[in-house]
């Protein structure tokens, strides 16, 4: 048996039962999203047709560029991961937390009963499977539950799919986060393009071995679990970028005032698009608007970013001034706080950041950088200073 | 009971398109919102009808270009409670700042048959130069829910919800793929204040930087890319830097850093 064991019993589904699993999904009353190309990158959007997905694109990713690229197949999921992260469906962007309208004697609340949409997500990749689960642990497991995350999550089904290759700025395997899928989907894929293009199908909940069953069929050999398995041991062996993890968190707690931290600054633009593309950074702010009567007010919440100046920002002004306390403080909550507040590295390893970061700063060399110097070796060169 | 009496609106034009009062005529809707809560006394862009002063809250448009506009800029200062700058041309000088990087005394003899009858500043400067600007409001033009936003936080005696962080988080907001990482479209987004909701991304362009800069704009890193990664020439990035905020400190002095390289 190999690294990548398969649970269940695996069903082996054609091209066309896919669309099926689309239909009886909607049927179903759920609104599928999937990757599709749009303005030269997979993005997650509304989908409706297998026929809607990159099909034959692959991406080609490095620190700050991103690519479409032919292959030389239909492969349908033969690309990692985009620019968006499914974090913008289950915590939307900005979303009107209330609104309230003056009255003779006082105010009233209107509240928004409109239940959110119940989403099947289409293409969940390991990493993102783990950072769905990190936004669990945020907005469910605490003191104060999320209670528009939790409707949303709750009525979210998964169909997840095993990378069958891994992208220049992928590391989860460095992290355990993929690039075979988990524990948590209620579908998993293992998309086949030796011979007869075929999917492994396995369930991994009751609902979707219910859904499963309602799709045309049969039963996966050895043989097509075997190349399953083999196709995602592949992308664990082609993984761009490695974070090693052990003792991290102690070695960022010794090297806080370290001068990596001013070098890396002056590179840093401090714009924040690293922390949107993270599939878990999770910082919301909330914002209050009158309008012009006076009669209405509102309250919005909407994604936040700890590079910006407002976000450290207390009586007497922002805390963290410098571009170099601001990237500082992400990386460290991301892979070192993050364990004492959480339980886990709050970095899955999907490169996201590193990829759309717009000079191409990256987490990885950053971590390795400091680990380096500890050790005594030479401190890597970064890509452009 | 005494009905208090509405706020007075005045907006001011200097040196500038009009393109940012424009920008309270295009509310349209919301323009009927506005004048029921507020009395318009002065804007002739709207009416020729026109109310003594003081005022309540001045918009004031247009950048200081002639030593008549200092004058006027004091007087409208002190009749106004309240004073925002709007637009490029108010907070950063306009494009017209392009003066600024030469002798205005050639370009005047260069256009004017009698350039002696042209009485004009070295400098096309922000309205912040001279008097006490209580809030900037950015953009070329002028966004009009920003706008709008200012007028009702300046009502209700409340801090507008006007950000001052970069572009890129707008394009991220809306969903936008970055273009200079999708496409190796040179875009100023990264040191751009947001404002215009990543308008030219959207449409597949590189950020114009019409918001001036971001509130910590790393504009060396920026540029070292562009040249680096995306190859463009200094001629470019000199050209990029100085358009609707040419006057502005930081981008002004990153293009004086290229304006005598070569390839």
């Amino acid at each position: 048996m190999g690294a990548y064991e398969l649970d269940g019993s695996p069903y082996a589904l054609e091209r066309a039962a896919l669309q099926e699993l689309l239909d009886v999904l909607r049927a179903h009353g759920y609104t599928t999203v999937g990757p599709q190309i749009e303005h030269g990158a997979i993005v997650y959007d509304e989908l409706h047709r297998i026929e809607e997905l990159p099909i034959g694109w692959t991406d080609v990713q490095e620190g700050g560029s991103y690519r479409l690229e032919r292959r030389n197949d239909d492969a349908l999921f033969g690309y990692n991961v985009g620019p968006h992260s499914w974090k913008r469906f289950l915590s939307p962007p900005l979303r009107l937390l209330w609104r309230a309208r003056k009255t003779e004697d006082g105010f009233e609340f209107v509240v928004d009963e409109e239940p959110p949409p119940r989403y099947a997500f289409i293409g969940v990749r390991a990493c993102e499977l783990h950072a769905i689960q990190q936004l669990d642990a945020i907005y469910m497991a605490g003191a104060a539950t999320d209670k528009d995350y939790q409707r949303r999550r709750e009525a979210l089904f998964i169909v997840a799919v095993n990378c069958g290759k891994a992208g220049n700025t992928c590391f989860c395997a460095s992290l355990g986060t993929g690039p075979g899928v988990g524990p948590g989907y209620d579908i998993a894929l293992t998309e086949l393009l030796d011979g007869e293009h075929r999917f492994v199908a396995v369930a991994g909940s009751v609902r979707g071995a219910e859904i499963l069953e309602t799709i045309p069929h049969r039963s996966a050999t050895d043989a097509d679990i075997a190349l399953a398995e083999a196709t995602i041991a592949q992308a664990a062996r082609r993984m761009g970028r490695s974070l090693e993890t052990a003792g991290l968190k102690e070695l960022l707690y010794r090297n806080i005032d370290h001068p990596r931290w001013e070098a890396v600054a002056q590179r840093c633009l401090t714009c924040g698009a690293c922390t949107m593309v993270c599939p878990t950074c999770f910082c919301f702010s909330i914002e209050d608007a009158t309008d012009l009567s006076g009669q209405v007010a509102e309250r919005w919440r909407r994604f936040d970013s700890c590079f910006t100046l407002a976000f450290s920002f207390i009586s007497s002004g922002s805390v963290r001034t410098s571009a170099k306390a601001r990237y500082r403080q992400w990386l460290m909550h991301k892979l070192a706080a993050w364990q004492d507040q959480f339980g886990a590295i709050g970095c899955v390893g999907c490169g996201r950041c590193i990829t759309w970061c717009p000079v191409g700063i990256d987490i990885t060399a950053e971590a390795a950088a400091l680990r380096a110097e500890e050790s005594g070796q030479l401190q890597p060169e970064p890509a452009a200073v | 009971m005494a009905t208090q009496r509405k706020p007075r609106l005045a907006v001011w034009k200097f040196a500038s398109c009009d393109g940012c009062q424009l920008s309270l005529l295009d509310c349209e809707e919301e323009l009927l919102a506005v004048v029921e809560q507020v009395e318009i006394a002065y804007f002739l862009e709207a009416s020729r009808a026109v109310v003594e002063g003081p005022y309540d809250l001045s918009l004031v448009e247009g950048s200081i270009t002639t030593p008549a506009d200092i004058e006027r800029i004091r007087e409208i200062r002190e009749a106004s409670r309240f004073l925002v700058a709007i637009g490029a041309c108010a907070t950063a000088g306009g494009i017209q700042a392009l003066r600024n990087f030469g002798d205005v005394r050639e370009f005047a003899a260069a256009v004017y048959a009698h350039p002696e009858y042209i009485e004009t500043l070295k400098r096309s400067a922000p309205i912040a130069e001279h008097v006490f600007v209580d809030f900037e409001l950015r953009g070329c033009p002028i966004n009009k829910h920003q706008l709008l936003e200012v007028i009702a936080a300046y009502l209700h005696g409340r801090k507008p919800n006007i950000p001052t962080y970069s572009v890129c988080i707008e394009c991220k907001l809306r969903g936008t793929p970055c273009v200079m990482v999708a496409a190796g479209v040179a875009c100023l987004g990264p040191v751009t204040q947001a404002g215009c909701h990543a308008l030219c991304p959207a449409y597949g362009r590189g950020c114009f930087g019409c918001y001036g800069p971001m509130e910590t704009p790393n504009t060396a890193s920026l540029m070292t890319w562009w040249r680096e990664q995306l190859g463009a020439s200094p001629q470019t990035i000199v050209r990029a830097l100085r358009t609707y905020n040419a006057g502005n400190e930081v981008f002004r002095k990153e293009s004086e850093a290229y304006e005598h390289a070569h390839d």
